[in-house]
């Protein structure tokens, strides 16, 4: 298992070095540069745009500029917000919560209700249930967020006013910032209902960047039930005249779990990528809507920072999951350990 | 009375091209302690009349019987949930691929309490010991170390003796063995038989045995029921049916028998079982069959005296001997 442990952790090393120069790369692709931003319509004088450049060590050759960047990283800095001036990792770990609440909520929205619903399609083969269920999947999947998360407020919050519209609470609440989750946070103040309110602002973002979620697990829940409902050991639970909730819930569910566990890893990257737009829409103070900013005013630590860190922590959960097929199938373990 | 009783079984499957009759009126009385063999080729309908018994066919499978009484209970009449207190704990199956028929997530100790658990309630812990004895019986070396073994860590072997302790565990009166040597070696094959008729007889069970293999058959069995593209082409006492084959699909799977072949050729059946699309007019087996007749290929023949027949084979008068000699002799 360590030894498991630490070959993947190596692993890690070489897409470690790939991302901080893709997250290089990418925001020196675009056009224009954070001076040019930050002159915006008045513009600027060539020899001020140079010098500026010249100050903030843009003007040295890139691989120069990459490797000083290296070297800062190694040293666990990554630098100093353009813009604000404050350093990148204060930055995004003062708003990284509220994305990893928000995507915490949609993952837990979309296993509560795609599993289930995948479990359901599969037990009810040909059905109409069956193609109820995967009919409304694929529309969940191919739903633009923008225009999902839009019509959703126009419902909820517009005309049946049962969510609010943007935010992560009421104005009329005052919590101390300790986790930065808003949801424990509130539980930890001694504010009446500031918890309740959490949660009302939680629920309309958490079902948007929950759909696609939802719809890639639900498909795949119900294709790795069936794979695994047609295996002898199936067949065995059956013959021992266990009920049919304990054959599929205990029995076929376990070894159906892999996919599914796969599935989530997956998943995660994508949530923190839709939650640039979810957080965007419903006014959500998290990195993806930090990180648009950062984009559009080329800060360039800011972008290079952002990605790198969201990017570490998409390996951190893939590496979570790559440790949990162990726990759920103990085959594969014994698979590992021989390599 | 006989512990079980099967009166015209019948089990049709929807698929894309209609319906397809696997098995077509099966009629099936066994007796307690008896050990009883069917045989026939693969897709002759063996294993779907003892699944469909046991309720386990796909949801594509339609079962109807006339009768199918299991220790003077109406197995038909019950509801899913009165059947499952039956299956597994009165009548139990064990199955072909003994890697595959255990589920790899779990240990063989889960597995193995979880079956008397079900039948017998109680938390799954105070049947340890139970299991232990268990896996003793079935001939399990150490066996308080391997409940906590995950199948992948067994040979097949050793598999194929867990899922007989798993089924034998609520002391079944009917055990049906569907082909439990088939993934095994050889010399494991001759071990695991010799265990399930010790285990039959030690636990006053009814055994079934489905096998293809006639060797299996005449060392074991009391009684034998031939089966052919989902008909029962013949059923007689073991000993009768192999001096005395009285149809000619089971004189041509005897006579194919590599003992019993004469020269360097084995005596083989030309042609195959047909299947749902080539399924030819009168009797089944007439395209195959030595002695076809016009008579045979236009009308469907009646059973007479346990033979599905029109021109059942002339008994031969000679003093029988026992149905091993036939086997064995060369």
């Amino acid at each position: 298992m360590l030894h498991f442990l630490i070959n993947r952790l190596m692993l890690l090393v070489p897409v470690f070095f790939g991302v901080t120069l893709v997250a290089f790369g990418f925001i020196r692709v675009l056009p224009g540069d954070p001076v040019e931003v930050l002159a915006g319509e008045r513009g600027v004088s060539p020899e001020k745009h140079a010098e500026i450049l010249a100050q903030l060590g843009f003007d040295k050759p890139l691989w120069q500029q990459y490797f000083s960047y290296l070297g800062d990283i190694l040293q666990g800095d990554l630098g100093v917000s353009i813009i604000t001036n404050r350093p990148v990792i204060e930055e995004f770990f003062e708003l990284f919560p509220a994305t990893v609440e928000l995507a915490t909520c949609a993952i837990i929205f979309a296993l509560i209700i795609g599993i289930p619903a995948g479990i359901i399609a599969a037990t009810k083969r040909g059905t109409w249930v069956d193609q109820g269920i995967m009919g409304l999947s694929l529309t969940g999947y191919s739903m633009p967020i923008f225009w999902w998360g839009l019509l959703l407020i126009i419902l909820f919050s517009n005309t049946l006013g049962w969510t609010p519209v943007s935010g992560r609470l009421s104005f009329i609440f005052e919590v101390d910032h300790v986790t930065g989750f808003m949801l424990i946070d509130t539980l930890l103040s001694d504010e009446q209902g500031s918890f309740w309110s959490a949660l009302h602002h939680l629920i309309l973002p958490s079902v948007v960047l929950g759909t696609i979620p939802l719809a890639v697990i639900a498909r795949q829940t119900r294709s790795a039930m069936l794979e695994v409902l047609s295996e002898d050991y199936v067949r065995t639970a059956r013959a021992k005249g266990l009920s049919p909730f304990r054959v599929i819930a205990i029995h076929a569910l376990r070894n159906a779990l892999i996919t599914v566990v796969t599935v989530i890893g997956l998943q995660v990257a994508l949530l923190l990528a839709g939650a640039i737009l979810t957080e965007t829409i419903f006014g959500w103070p998290g990195i993806g809507k930090w990180i648009i900013f950062s984009v559009f005013s080329r800060d360039y630590y800011a972008v290079q920072g952002g990605l790198l860190l969201i990017a570490v922590c998409v390996m951190i959960v893939n590496l979570i999951v790559d440790l949990l097929y162990g726990f759920i199938n103990p085959r594969i373990l014994q698979q590992r350990n021989k390599t | 009375m006989p512990l079980l009783e099967i009166v015209n079984l019948t089990v049709d499957f929807a698929t894309a091209n209609g319906s397809f009759r696997a098995v077509d009126s099966i009629d099936l009385s066994i007796d307690e302690r008896e050990i009883v063999a069917i045989v026939g080729e693969s897709g002759s309908g063996k294993s779907v009349a003892m699944l469909a018994l046991m309720g386990l066919l796909p949801w594509t499978a339609t079962v109807s019987a006339d009768c199918i009484r299991f220790d003077g209970q109406d197995l038909l009449g019950m509801n899913d949930k009165q059947r499952r207190k039956i299956i597994g704990k009165d009548i139990s199956m064990i199955f072909q691929e003994p890697m595959t028929s255990l589920n790899p997530c779990f240990t063989i100790g889960y597995q193995l309490t979880e079956v008397l658990c079900q039948h017998f309630g109680g938390r799954r812990r105070s049947y340890n010991n139970r299991a232990v004895e268990l896996l003793q019986q079935v001939g399990i070396p150490a066996a308080e170390t391997r409940l906590n073994a995950y199948p992948h860590q067994l040979s097949g072997g050793m598999c194929q003796r867990v899922m007989i302790a798993m089924m034998i565990a609520c002391q079944p009166k009917l055990l049906i063995a569907d082909e439990p040597t088939t993934a095994l070696d050889v010399t494991i094959q001759a071990q695991i038989l010799e265990l399930l008729v010790e285990l039959q007889q030690n636990n006053n069970m009814a055994l079934v045995l489905i096998t293809h293999d006639m060797a299996v058959v005449a060392e074991t069995a009391e009684r034998v029921v031939v089966l052919y593209a989902g008909w029962q082409v013949e059923q007689r006492s073991a000993l009768d049916l192999f001096s005395n084959p009285r149809h000619p699909y089971t004189e041509a799977l005897l006579n194919a028998l590599p003992e019993r072949a004469q020269g360097k050729l084995l005596n083989a059946i030309p042609g195959v079982v047909p299947g749902q699309l080539d399924r030819p007019k009168g009797c089944i087996f007439n395209p195959r069959c030595c002695y076809v007749q016009d008579l045979c290929r236009q009308q469907i023949p009646e059973r007479q005296e346990g033979v599905l027949c029109h021109y059942p084979l002339e008994l031969d008068l000679k003093p029988s001997r026992s149905s091993q000699d036939m086997v064995t002799d060369s």
